[in-house]
């Protein structure tokens, strides 16, 4: 039952993403490009996004559980570290110059475009990669 | 109009996740995750990635403008990016979904300096990539 809301969540996700324009690399870069001609169209998707779920998420969160398991997984850690600021500039550096994120990018996928299939195929084997630093570093 | 109700089918479609099965729909997060193939928990993160996936389907046949491709990027870029991209999440914790959307919606002071940080040096990837490339 878990599995069956995880594959309608994704599919909804998807849809939502296709609508948006975040799928399309050039309407992202429009909206990173404030000093040209600045596309401001996906800030309707952070408004649209954001305003529902920043009214269901207290509501959600007054529950003792979700409907479908013992407890959420919620991250608790508040601590602004090296690692969050240092990766977060790394990945904003990657989506400016592909004009495409994890989501979109996946669920671009059924386009066919091999841009959108070298861009899954690197990013996953740049996360492979993190993966085997983290660990070598972390013992 | 249209891009408004994208973003509200995404923050309902968090919203049916976190109620339901108490996950944060943090795309890298469960990338990465499925990656690691020894979770025994895996299950729902396949199926979630399969979802979106078939989504990206319907919209082939829906809504095809969807996949629009106009760039002067090339695939060199599209593997750039990528490795950026993958590296960064992970190491990040997270990526537009789950800092951009899930974590701001919770008011989570690593997720919003998270989003300002990644806007940020996107908006600076995107002029080195006008200098460079001369058009975007």
């Amino acid at each position: 039952m878990r599995g069956l809301i995880a594959y309608l969540v994704g599919l909804l996700f998807a849809l939502g993403l296709g609508l948006s324009g975040m799928t399309q690399p050039h309407i992202v870069r429009g909206f990173l490009n404030i000093f040209g001609e600045w596309d401001w169209r996906l800030l309707g998707v952070m408004i649209g996004a954001i305003g529902v779920h920043v009214i269901t998420y207290p509501l959600i969160m007054k529950k003792k559980s979700p409907l479908l398991d013992a407890k959420f997984y919620v991250p608790s850690n508040r601590i602004v570290d090296k690692r969050l600021i240092m990766g977060s500039i790394i990945f904003g550096l990657g989506w400016g110059w592909a004009g495409i994120c994890p989501g979109p990018g996946i669920v671009a996928l059924a386009s066919y475009e091999m841009q959108f299939v070298y861009f899954i195929l690197s990013m996953l084997l740049g996360m492979k990669l993190f993966q085997v630093v983290d660990k070598k570093t972390r013992g | 109009m249209e891009v408004i109700i994208g973003g509200v089918i995404i923050g309902l479609a968090a919203s049916i996740m976190l109620v339901f099965n108490g996950r944060v729909t943090g795309i890298s997060g469960i990338v990465g995750e499925g990656l690691r193939l020894k979770s025994s928990d895996n299950n729902w993160r396949y199926l979630f990635l399969a979802g979106l996936v078939s989504g990206g389907f319907i919209l082939r046949f829906t809504h095809p403008s969807a996949f629009t491709l106009i760039s002067s990027a090339s695939t060199f870029d599209y593997i750039l990016g990528g490795l950026f991209v993958g590296f960064g999440t992970l190491l990040g914790s997270g990526c537009t979904s789950g800092h951009g959307v899930c974590g701001i919606s919770r008011l989570s002071p690593r997720s919003i300096i998270s989003t300002v940080l990644f806007i940020t040096s996107g908006v600076l990837s995107v002029l080195l990539f006008k200098f460079v490339r001369g058009e975007l």
